[in-house]
Formats: C-alpha cells, structure tokens, sequence
C-alpha cells in the first residue's frame, strides 16, 4: 500500500486541507473508489476505511492480480467533516457539483480539478454518495441512464437492486457524469445510511466491492454465489408516496419490508395534539424501497419510495 | 392587492406562504401589458427588498400614470429570508437550481412550479440578484447568450452599468430565468449590490431602469429618466477573473467600478498571524473592476475580483 497526498490547500488558521489516497496494486489504473465529499457522509468515510483494511489484507496475501492498481480517496472534504457542516465551510459549495473542476476557479472548483486530474482515466470508478433528503435506503448501486457505464457491468456488484435514473442538468458537474464523459464506467453506491454508521450495511458494501473486482478478474476473492440477480430499477418507474400534510412522521414499516396493497405506511401526526392527520398507504403490492427518517415531515415529500 | 402565489404547510402551527403584490389601474385588467419584479429566491440577497418597496412607493405616488400591471413578487424563499439562509432552509437547496419544478414534485419543487406558473406569460420579468455575501457588483444584467436576440434590447433600457452575455451552460437550466426564457417569457437577470446589506444607490438606479422598461412596454406614461448607456461584453475573453493565489484576509486597495491599469494594485493578501503578505493582487490588464471581494478572509481559489478589459468599453 502507498499512502499519497492526492490534493492540498494551505489553510490559514486551520491545518491544510489534504485529499489523501491509498494505492494498491501495480500496472494499468483498473479501479478508484471515492467516498466522503460532504461533511456529513459518515457512513461513506466508514465504507472506505473497511475498504482500505481491506485492501491491506489483500495485497499482503497476494491477492490483487498482477497489472491492476487500485486508488481509494477515504475523504474529498475533511475541513466539512471536521466541522459538521455538509458543504463546504466558507462559501457553501458542493465539490460534488463542481466536476470536472478547473485549476485557476474557485476553492471547490480547484478541489475537485485537483481530485479529478489523479482520477479521471481508470476504467472503473465507484462513489460512495448520498441522497440530499434524509432517509434511508435500499443498498443498491445507482447509475445514469445516458452515458458510458453499462448495466451489465452494474449487475457484478451482486447487490439487491441497481437504480438507473434519468440524468438532469445539474448532474453535470458531478463527479459520477463527468467520470462517464472521460469513458471511466462510474456507479454510485448508496448503503442504507450517511449521517449514522451502520456496520451491517457498511460490510454488506464491502463484500459487494470485493464482488465486483473478482468478477473483473482484479482480485481473488473467494465468496459464496448469491444466486440472486439484481433487480433493475428505472427511478421513473419507482412509486413514490406523498404526504398532504406537515407534521410529525410515524413510520409504520422498515426499507426492505414487503407489503401488500393497502399497508399503512407511515402516519403523519399533529405535532401538537398527536391525532393523525394522514396515513399514507401503499398504493400497490410493492418493496419499501426509500424511508423517510426525520422526525418531523413536510407536505407535499416524497417520504416513501416503492419498488 | 396582495396574493398568494403558493403555499404549504409547516410541520408545527405555521403555513409558508409566497405573496405578491399586484399594482393596476382600476378597471377591467384584462389585456393590459404585465411586468413582474421577483426577487429573494436567495435569502441572503437583500438588495431586491428596497427595490420592490421603492417601485412600489413611486407607482402609489403618481398612480394615475399606470398603464398595465406590476405584480411585484419580494421574497420567493421567504424561510431563507427570515434565517440568513442562502438556500432554502432544513433542505440546503439552493432554490435557484429547482426551477421550472413540478407540481407533483416535492415541497421544494412544487412551490417552484407554482411560481413559474403565476410569473409565466409576463410580458417582461425582471429577477433581482444580489451577488452572494463575498462580492460586491455593480449593477447589472447577465444574459445567456441563448436568449440574447430578445433580452439585450429590454436590457439597454434597465439603467444598469454593465450588461454581460454568457455562454450556455448545462447546470443553469435549472434557473428560474432559463426556465422562463427558454418557455417564451423574457426574463431578465440583475446581479447589484452584496449580499446581507442594501446599496441605496443601486437600488435608486435599477427602480428608474425598471420604470424604462414599463415605459418601453406601455406600462408607464409618467416621466422616467433616460436610462444610462450600458457596457455591452459578449467575448468570454473580456472579463478577467481574479482568483486568490493564497489563504488569508484580503485587503481592498482600489475602489470598486475603478478603471485600473495594467500592474495597478487592487489588494493585498495578508496572513494576521505572520504579519506577512502572501500576495500583492495585480490587475493583469487595463480595464475597469466590476466585481470587488466584500468578504475578506479568502481560501486559495476564492475570487477576489472581475475585470472588465478596457477593449469592452472602448469599442
């Protein structure tokens, strides 16, 4: 393993900013995997780090095949996770909406050109993301609808479910768009959680990823067969469950439950009486896909998605 | 008049509501030409604020002059308003990447679709932005070049000191402005002032370019004053970005709107620690500030100014 500054920015108060990669391997760049660029992406900075330990054990058995190297960027952002603030700390930016970068730009825009000069030409690319509105999900790995990546490609993650979406303009300058305009076939890979760890998601990731390389030949890892294909989602075929009404949600069922046309799903409660202003129910026998999971609710969310 | 454009409620005892005012003359309103002044769809941008009232102020004072409707829309993120939040507070979205929304779409989206659907089929709308807290602008109006054909005419007439037409860009589709324009309804993008603070002055000048314009449609019949001749720059290569080269506090040495020669010195970066400066910030070209840093603490990349190249305005 190499440890290497991939990126640095001199701080003024605070310690400098250093982007920092694990390296793995030798030869042509078959893989890079990124996790945290928002402050709050925990559960992703914590997938990463399994990862390199991973990763470590891997190379010390031999078991990274001849000719591949692998690069892991734990943290795009530790100045945001230091802090606790989602983006970053002084203008409010995203480095995710910010690819490919430009060195003479702006702080974040220097970031991510900085990150994505060392990333850009490996045949695979995977990030470790998150959803802007809170809630947990299905684990499943999430791709463009238009772009270099392939589905069949998608599918060797081995994992329950992989979401093609549908591109829209601001996915331009993200990290996994522009890996695809540089023929890196990227995925993003959403576990159930980024605010809180959970480790059975976290190592469900982990055995994913191993997956995934030994189907490519870049590793040798042995694992039982699933037998399970993953399901194929388009997001626009996902049923999404609105509420009406504001207030505080009550969940009724967990992501991964099954449930039958009709189910309760969650009930929207007045915040001051505790009678139940809404439930919502399921429209149709579906997999509860995407829960909402702050305590309070707004009108008119999408709180649950089905599959 | 005032009216509801949109509303939801909040969780606890408390209804978001989007108001405009509508401004007519008595009577039958039906086919009279419309303007829309919206402004606040950043909540940490406040020049708009004078503006809707001084506007507002001016039509009352000689109401006999009016001609057509002013629907005047202050605050389209009224929680970002109320919080200092530049986006729209509990989503950190910024509410100008959500437009044209949908209806069926999510609180966020659906609020924007609303206001699309009430804004839409103006006969002109004019979006007032206030650069954000870091820098300060003079004002002006920023025109995809998309959409120049229409906007640049409306645009000489708004008073302002700067017009400046820029290239399409995928990620600002998502703009309120784009969203109009690209559906038939002009929309024009004033960009004056810094954001948190009100600049009297500018919002004087833009409130005589926005009677221009009601003029130029048939709005107003009242006096208005000959708009000022603006800079007009199209060449991606007449503006010089200015970005700090090191971590510090910047120290403004020049006025802004200042024309500079080239090797001029416009700041200073200075470390408070080591009472060193770490870059002396350079004009590269002569030419004229538009845009001057107001926030000074900068990080490596953060701008410290723009520069409009003498070229630009002596055509």
């Amino acid at each position: 393993m190499k440890t290497r500054v991939i990126y640095e920015l001199k701080g003024l108060y605070r310690d400098d900013l250093r982007v920092t990669g694990y390296e793995f391997g030798k030869g042509k760049k078959s893989i890079c995997i990124v996790g945290t660029m928002r402050g709050n992406e925990v559960q992703q900075l914590y997938c990463c780090s399994l990862l390199v330990k991973k990763f470590k054990q891997l190379e010390a058995d031999g078991r990274i095949a001849k000719g591949h190297k692998i690069l892991i960027i734990p943290s795009c952002n530790p100045y945001s996770i230091n802090i606790q603030k989602r983006f970053w700390p002084i203008d409010n930016t995203d480095i995710n909406r910010m690819f490919p970068g430009y060195d003479l730009g702006e702080t974040t825009q220097r970031i991510a050109d900085g990150v994505f000069k060392e990333i850009m030409d490996y045949e695979y690319g995977i990030q470790f993301t998150s959803f802007y509105m809170p809630g947990e999900f299905m684990p499943h790995i999430r791709m463009m609808d238009e772009g270099y990546s392939k589905v069949e490609t998608a599918l060797k993650f081995e994992m329950p479910y992989v979401v093609v979406r549908k591109v829209r303009p601001y996915d331009t300058a993200t990290l996994n768009y522009n890996w695809q305009v540089w023929e890196t076939q990227a995925f993003s890979f959403y576990t159930t959680s980024t605010t809180t760890i959970d480790r059975s998601s976290a190592g469900q990731s982990v055995l994913s990823v191993m997956k995934f390389l030994s189907s490519l030949g870049i590793i040798k890892y042995n694992h039982s067969e699933s037998g399970k294909e993953s399901v194929v989602v388009y997001d626009t075929d996902m049923i999404s469950v609105q509420t009406a009404k504001s207030g505080i949600f009550e969940p009724l069922v967990k992501v991964g439950d099954s449930v039958k046309e009709g189910t309760p799903l969650a009930n929207i409660v007045h915040p001051y009486d505790g009678e139940i202003l809404e439930t919502l129910f399921a429209p149709s026998d579906a997999r509860v896909f995407f829960m909402h999971n702050d305590p309070l609710t707004y009108a008119n969310t999408s709180v649950v998605k089905l599959v | 008049m005032i009216k509801k454009v949109a509303s939801v409620e909040l969780p606890v005892d408390e209804v978001l509501t989007i108001k405009k005012r509508r401004i007519a003359p008595e009577g039958k309103t039906k086919g009279l030409k419309r303007i829309s002044v919206v402004t606040g769809i950043h909540g940490d941008e406040l020049e708009g604020q004078y503006v809707c009232y001084e506007l507002g102020k001016r039509i009352e004072e000689e109401i006999n002059n009016l001609t057509g409707i002013v629907d005047i829309y202050p605050a389209m993120n009224p929680l970002g308003i109320d919080s200092i939040t530049r986006g729209i507070p509990a989503f950190d979205l910024d509410m100008n990447r959500l437009f044209p929304g949908n209806i069926d779409g999510n609180m966020t989206e659906y609020l924007a679709a609303e206001i699309i659907k009430d804004v839409s089929r103006s006969d002109l709308v004019v979006d007032i932005h206030a650069s954000n807290i870091f820098l300060t602008e003079i004002p002006q109006i920023r025109i995809n070049e998309l959409h120049e054909d229409v906007l640049v005419p409306f645009a000489e007439k708004s008073n302002v000191d700067f017009v400046w037409i820029h290239g399409a860009s995928t990620v600002l589709e998502s703009t309120f402005a784009y969203s109009l324009n690209s559906t038939g309804t002009p929309c024009l993008v004033v960009e004056m002032g810094v954001g948190m603070r009100i600049t009297k002055e500018y919002g004087d000048q833009l409130v005589d370019g926005i009677f221009s314009l009601m003029k130029e449609l048939g709005i107003w019949q009242g006096k208005t004053k000959k708009p000022r001749k603006p800079i007009i720059s199209k060449d991606p290569e007449d503006v010089w970005y200015l970005n700090a080269a090191a971590c510090g506090l910047f120290v403004q040495k020049v006025k802004h709107w200042e024309k500079l020669k080239k090797g001029d010195l416009i700041g200073q970066i200075i470390n408070p620690l080591s009472g060193k400066v770490l870059e002396d910030v350079i004009s590269p070209v002569d030419g004229i500030l538009f845009t001057i840093r107001e926030y000074p603490i900068v990080d490596e990349g953060s701008l410290v100014g723009r520069l409009l190249r003498k070229e630009a305005y002596e055509k």
